[in-house]
């Protein structure tokens, strides 16, 4: 156990954005005294992995994300069960929730998101849950064993993560979504009929347009009356409409917030000494050029180590942030990044090139910009080297001279021009030999 | 830390360190058994570029700053400081492929058996890197940078 007093650094969060800090961090700064304080009383779990736990695919003690004495060798004092409930940034301290005081010299805000609940009367009930942490896991998981059938409201990739798992256990599903097809506006329509015709493949029943009118049980839920009037028992309700980030601590302290909590490339607030990074933040995207909240594991990771770099002191500037999901429905895979969809307001100089092959199930298409560079693109069914579009995209390559190229399945670096190839692998291979 | 490098203008294209890489990970690490009587057929980890005459092979680059790590939604990637090496654990890797999304070089690779990743291990506890040893023309050498 750790005595309070002052760290050189002290995190708020134990998930992703924190181990990427502390990761960060130490392989820099090996002596300085590091705490973070971590409301959840438990070892760091990774939360992304929640469906493939409650899908029977893991056991519990894979949901660690880390060795159980990752904090010991990182020689890190851990404030676990306890929550920080206010930033004086003032004097530098920070307060819990059981009075004490940490004082620090450089603060991360790693809090994270929480899950949001549509303003519905009765989902406050026994057997509802988000699907987010810890006691939203064991609290399904107990529900499990006597739930014939489920009702998933949000069509969302974490709803849908949900509804995979639940119908992995033998419950029958519905899913309730709001919007006209599913995954809307992570994926374009093309993507969403064919994850819809995966699910009801499988079984899943998909209501589109729809959403709860009314909640119906007294402590339990025992059916939901759906906007339609339609009427559906269940023993199980899953929220999952989405995640807002957790910025409270923010209040008062002249901590600038856009949604999330406002940083700059090096992930630093408005508020000098203070970063933030992960769910919480609103970080710089580098295809759209402005900040914003993009809650995903890799942009909570990298967010946090680049942090951590520069409250060691080491400058380094967070710019491989963009949307990136890989995902995974049934049998179908599909990667994305940067913009798919292209919306009204996007419209402007940006050209789509796409392929949706014979056999339906294989589909690919790009997003370039006026100068030819990828702005986003998404893949469905083969997705094998998708990284080497991520890898042209951050660089900025014009790509209109081997455009079409981009369609075939086994896309690699031999498909690129020659000298664009090996200006890219200039580290990797040995040229001039013969 | 040293890289494996190619040398397109010797690559005949055989593929051979393709043969190798897969025997190099199978359970008999003998070519003949590990191809006709191993249940689970041995797989590459690397793979030959290929537009003839053009060809050369790319494996994992061992990345000083991995990008497949910073992915990694459930801790089976990690690089080791003390060897450089970029290491996986298939026992806690769930397939959600976030790595095959973020890999620069296209060098993780799915496994067709089940929901799980293969890459590069730099030979992890054998004596020799067998993709470099068994290239016939030295195409493939080592390099420490
Ligand atoms: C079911 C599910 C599946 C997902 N799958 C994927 C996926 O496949 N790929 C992907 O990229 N992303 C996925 N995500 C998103 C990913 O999990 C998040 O982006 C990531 O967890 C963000 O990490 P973070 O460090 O910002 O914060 P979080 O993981 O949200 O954790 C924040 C932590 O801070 C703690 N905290 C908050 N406030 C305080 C306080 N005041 N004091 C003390 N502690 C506090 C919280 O208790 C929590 O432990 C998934 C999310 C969910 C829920
Ligand atoms: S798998 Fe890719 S990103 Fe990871 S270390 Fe190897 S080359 Fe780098
Ligand atoms: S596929 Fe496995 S190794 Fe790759 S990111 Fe997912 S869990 Fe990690």
């Amino acid at each position: 156990m750790c005595n309070m007093g002052d760290f050189d650094y002290l995190i708020i969060g134990n998930s992703a954005g924190t181990v990427g800090c502390i990761e960060g961090l130490r392989s820099v700064d090996k002596n300085s005294t590091v705490a973070l304080v971590a409301e959840e009383d438990c070892h760091i779990y990774s939360r992304a992995l929640i469906p493939y736990y409650l899908g029977g695919q893991i056991t519990r003690d894979k949901m660690y994300y880390r060795p159980l004495d990752f904090y010991d060798r990182a020689r890190v004092c851990v404030f676990q069960g306890h929550r920080a409930v206010k930033i004086d940034s003032a004097v530098r301290v920070v307060e819990l929730d059981n009075g004490s005081r940490l004082g620090y010299g450089k603060l991360l805000i790693a809090t994270g998101g929480k899950p949001v609940f549509p303003p519905i009367p009765g989902l406050d009930k026994q057997n509802v849950f988000s699907f987010h942490s810890m006691p939203d896991l064991m609290g399904i998981e107990k529900e499990l064993a006597g739930a014939r059938s489920a009702v998933v409201l949000g069509g969302g990739v974490i709803g849908l993560m949900a509804a995979e798992a639940l119908h992995k256990r033998g419950i029958k599903v519905h899913v309730l979504e709001l919007a006209e097809r599913l995954l809307a506006p992570v994926v374009d329509e093309t993507t969403s009929h064919l994850v819809e015709g995966a699910l009801q493949k499988a079984g899943l029943a998909l209501y589109l347009n729809n959403t709860i009118d009314q909640v119906n049980g007294t402590e339990r839920v025992e059916s939901v009356t759906l906007k339609d009037g339609r009427n559906i028992p269940c023993d199980l309700l899953i929220v999952g409409v989405g995640v807002a980030p957790r910025v409270e601590l923010a209040e008062g302290t002249g901590i600038e917030v856009n949604r999330g909590i406002l940083v700059d490339k090096k992930m630093q607030t408005s508020v000098p000494g203070i970063f933030a990074c992960g769910d919480c933040a609103s970080i710089y995207n580098f295809v759209t050029g402005v900040e914003q909240n993009m809650p995903l594991w890799p942009n909570a990771y990298l967010g946090g180590r680049i942090a951590g770099f520069n409250m060691a002191g080491i400058e380094r500037a967070f710019i491989q942030g963009t949307t990136m999901n890989a995902m995974h429905f049934f049998d179908v895979n599909i990667v994305n990044a940067g913009i798919n969809v292209i919306g009204a307001n996007q419209g402007n100089g940006l050209e789509v090139i796409q392929k949706h092959d014979s056999d339906g199930q294989t589909y690919r298409k790009f997003v370039l910009s006026e100068n030819g560079q990828i702005k986003g693109f998404i893949l469905v069914g083969q997705i094998a080297r998708a990284g080497i579009f991520l890898n042209l995209m951050r660089r900025k390559i014009d790509v209109r001279a081997f455009q079409l190229e981009l369609f075939k399945n086994d896309f690699g670096y031999a498909d690129l021009p020659e000298t664009l190839r090996w200006k890219l692998l200039q580290d990797d291979v040995i040229l001039g030999v013969v | 830390m040293g890289r494996i490098k190619a040398k397109p203008e010797v690559c005949m294209g055989c593929h051979l360190c393709e043969v190798w890489c897969a025997v190099a990970h199978s359970k008999s690490k003998h070519i003949i058994k590990a191809f006709l009587y191993e249940d689970d057929k041995p797989l590459p980890r690397l793979v030959v570029e290929e537009k003839l005459p053009l060809t050369f092979a790319l494996q994992c680059r061992h990345c000083a700053e991995p990008d497949c790590v910073t992915a990694c939604i459930s801790g089976a990637l990690w690089k080791d400081p003390e060897s450089g090496r970029v290491v996986h654990d298939p026992n806690q890797c769930v397939g959600c492929y976030s790595c095959v999304l973020t890999c620069p070089y296209g060098n993780v690779f799915i496994n067709p058996r089940k929901r799980e990743i293969i890459k590069c291990d730099l030979c992890a506890g054998l004596d020799t890197l067998y993709c470099v040893s068994h290239c016939p023309n030295e195409a493939l050498v080592y390099e420490d940078c």
